[in-house]
């Protein structure tokens, strides 16, 4: 059986640990721990790790490198500080990777 | 086109054909290939599109339910309530097979058999908004783990398509004019030395006719002896 992770900044994903998902602190600045931890989730048994846009922000070059493979599930949420649109620019980018331009966010621009 | 030195030989030709109809066929399977998983991806990442924006409203309203609750309490106790937690989650993944790519499909479990057990404190030195802002988050992971499953989708499928469409665009644009071009090389270049062949076989054979009858000779000797009458 595979496990969820949540990984960001405390205020951000405090509440995601009652649900039983688990979570992982940290702040933009650790920003090499945070890449070494995510390398190392992926490794072992979670399917599924929720990053913060903010800590994505800061560990792209590690979540780009999962994108194509099939485990784990690497999904961007807003945290705390408010909604960056990063997570609707990676499903975007999915479109223009696939497509060779954007068709589907165009209008909304 | 640059060509490749290739031999002008028979055993060539018919390689090269052979070649050919295989890559025509590659060519239309991996074209109906790449549109099938255009269309299901189209699908698929509408869905992704609807998700992602109904689960980040939920977010940011959970975040505002949270900070609500944090104003009316202390961080310690936030922390305390949430330190040890009651629920787990148990993710089990079985893939499916769309054009064959193998895509996940999520199903989970909890750890107690009541969903809404997730409550991992006493009820004595929280905020009931707190509880509410835990339930908001927990009515939301349904959601989540559709998005986690759709978003997974889309990005494994884009992959495919991106490889399937530059195979094909390498077969249509590159491999199969270069073999045409090969193939009309070769019989142009066997044709020429059919006829030069068969020039020479007629050449030879005027020779040997004038040496075996010496049909000139004679046509000298007529025509003089026409003069001399």
């Amino acid at each position: 059986m595979y496990k969820i992770a949540v990984m960001g900044d405390w205020d951000s994903i405090y509440g995601f640990s009652a649900l039983g998902l688990d979570t992982f602190r940290f702040t933009p600045e650790e920003s090499e721990e945070a890449g070494k931890t995510l390398r190392k989730l992926a490794e072992s048994d979670y399917a599924v790790i929720y990053v913060t846009e903010q800590l994505a922000d800061v560990i792209e070059n590690d979540i780009e490198r999962f994108r194509s493979q099939p485990k784990p599930a690497i999904i961007l949420i807003p945290g705390i500080s408010g909604n960056t649109g990063k997570g609707l620019a990676s499903v975007k980018k999915s479109v223009e990777q696939a497509v060779g331009s954007d068709i589907i966010f165009g209008g909304d621009k | 086109m640059a060509k490749k030195t290739v031999n002008p030989t028979r055993m060539e030709l018919t390689r090269l054909k052979k070649k050919l109809t295989t890559a025509r066929r590659g060519h239309k399977l991996l074209k109906d290939k790449r549109d099938e998983l255009m269309r299901q991806f189209l699908d698929m990442v509408r869905e992704n599109k609807a998700l992602r924006e109904r689960v980040e409203a939920g977010i940011t309203q959970s975040n505002k339910n949270f900070a609500l609750a944090r104003s009316a309490m202390s961080e310690e106790a936030v922390r305390v309530a949430f330190m040890t937690p009651k629920q787990e989650i148990q993710l089990g993944i079985d893939t499916r097979n769309v054009m064959s790519v193998e895509i996940p499909v999520f199903s989970y479990q909890t750890r107690t058999s009541d969903e809404n057990d997730i409550y991992s404190y006493g009820f004595a030195f929280t905020s009931s908004d707190l509880d509410d802002a835990v339930l908001s988050l927990s009515k939301l992971l349904p959601d989540m783990m559709h998005l986690a499953e759709s978003e997974k989708s889309c990005q494994l499928l884009a992959a495919e398509i991106e490889k399937t469409r530059r195979r094909v665009n390498a077969l249509e644009h590159v491999m199969i004019p270069e073999m045409e071009e090969n193939i009309k090389y070769i019989t142009m270049k066997l044709d020429e030395a059919e006829r030069s062949s068969q020039i020479r076989l007629m050449k030879v054979k005027d020779m040997m006719l004038e040496e075996a009858h010496h049909y000139k000779e004679k046509e000298e000797q007529r025509a003089k002896e026409q003069v001399e009458f």
